[in-house]
């Protein structure tokens, strides 16, 4: 079944303190040329019929991201993103 | 009459027994509110608890936002009834829109949960309207995702329009902009406050009695509005 793929991340000027604290982990590996991480969410939608990328961008907008913080991309799922 | 406070339970509220008992003990009669109930059984004001409404999932109160009871309450509250989110309940009003900003994670990653003083700024308030100007005040804070954020023109909107009702004092418990511990709206009937008045109700169980003024505050201003 197709799906639709909404990448929802912070907004660029919105501190993210999981991503700083991933990023400062990351020399306890031997990491030491990241300068940034940040972190955000991935959200699958399979819709019974074909995929409605309009109403995708209506659920993302009114449910799945908060304007106010966050910012989101929304496609229909390609082979790259099939699962094994 | 005495005046009908709702408290509204979601599942996943924690903290909705204390504000009704905080209610009953101002001097309220308390109304239990459900939130899968449009109906807001003829309740004056409105209070939304805290605790992790539907788990936090995908964010804090943005799924409690399309409860069957928050239609009806952002309907009432756009009217003028009084409505005091506390912490969780903060977060649920600003997802409603009915405040603007966002609770995002604590700026140190740690969950904070001390005794927080606190100046009280906005002194006209439905829900501060018996603190007097500045009143520093004693009242436990606890919270993950307390950090208030906002972009800078709000934050500018807010501070010219004397809607910033709290600001956190000695010490900022979460990295919140401007230390703004709470908000409220144009009109001044909603208020949403990231630390918890109603658990600074009684001697024994809090550390002032500070958090009583919250619902001393709504009786009165409900008693002032003509019927």
């Amino acid at each position: 079944m197709p799906r639709v793929v909404v990448d929802v991340m912070l907004k660029p000027e919105i501190l993210d303190p999981q991503g700083q604290a991933v990023a400062n982990a990351l020399p306890r590996l031997g990491v030491s040329d990241v300068s940034s991480v940040r972190i955000g969410r991935r959200i699958e939608i399979e819709f019974a019929g074909e995929p409605d990328l309009d109403r995708a961008r209506e659920i993302a907008d009114k449910l799945l991201a908060n304007p106010v913080i966050e910012d989101f991309s929304i496609r229909v799922a390609d082979a790259e993103d099939e699962h094994p | 009459m005495t005046a009908r406070i709702g408290v509204v339970t979601f599942p996943g509220s924690l903290d909705d027994g204390d504000a009704a008992r905080a209610a009953r003990i101002a001097g309220a009669d308390v109304v239990r509110l459900w939130h899968g109930d449009r109906d807001l059984h003829q309740v004056d004001a409105v209070v939304l608890p805290g605790g992790f409404s539907y788990g936090d999932y995908l964010r804090c109160g943005a799924i409690a936002r399309f409860a069957p009871v928050m239609e009806s309450l952002v309907d009432a509250a756009r009217e003028g009834m009084p409505v005091l989110g506390i912490c969780n309940g903060f977060q649920i009003l600003c997802e409603a829109h009915l405040l603007p900003g966002a609770l995002t994670r604590n700026q140190h990653l740690h969950f904070r949960n001390r005794d927080q003083w606190l100046r009280i700024e906005a002194v006209k308030t439905a829900w501060t309207n018996t603190f007097q100007p500045e009143q520093d005040v004693l009242i436990p804070v606890k919270n993950g995702e307390g950090r208030y954020v906002a972009d800078a023109h709000v934050l500018d909107q807010l501070e010219a329009e004397g809607r910033v009702v709290a600001r956190y004092q000695r010490g900022n418990p979460n990295g919140s902009q401007r230390d703004i511990a709470a908000i409220t709206n144009e009109a001044g009937n909603v208020v949403g406050i990231m630390p918890h008045p109603e658990h600074a109700v009684e001697a024994l169980t809090g550390p002032s009695l500070d958090g009583l003024g919250f619902f001393t505050s709504v009786l009165k201003h409900l008693a002032g509005v003509p019927a």
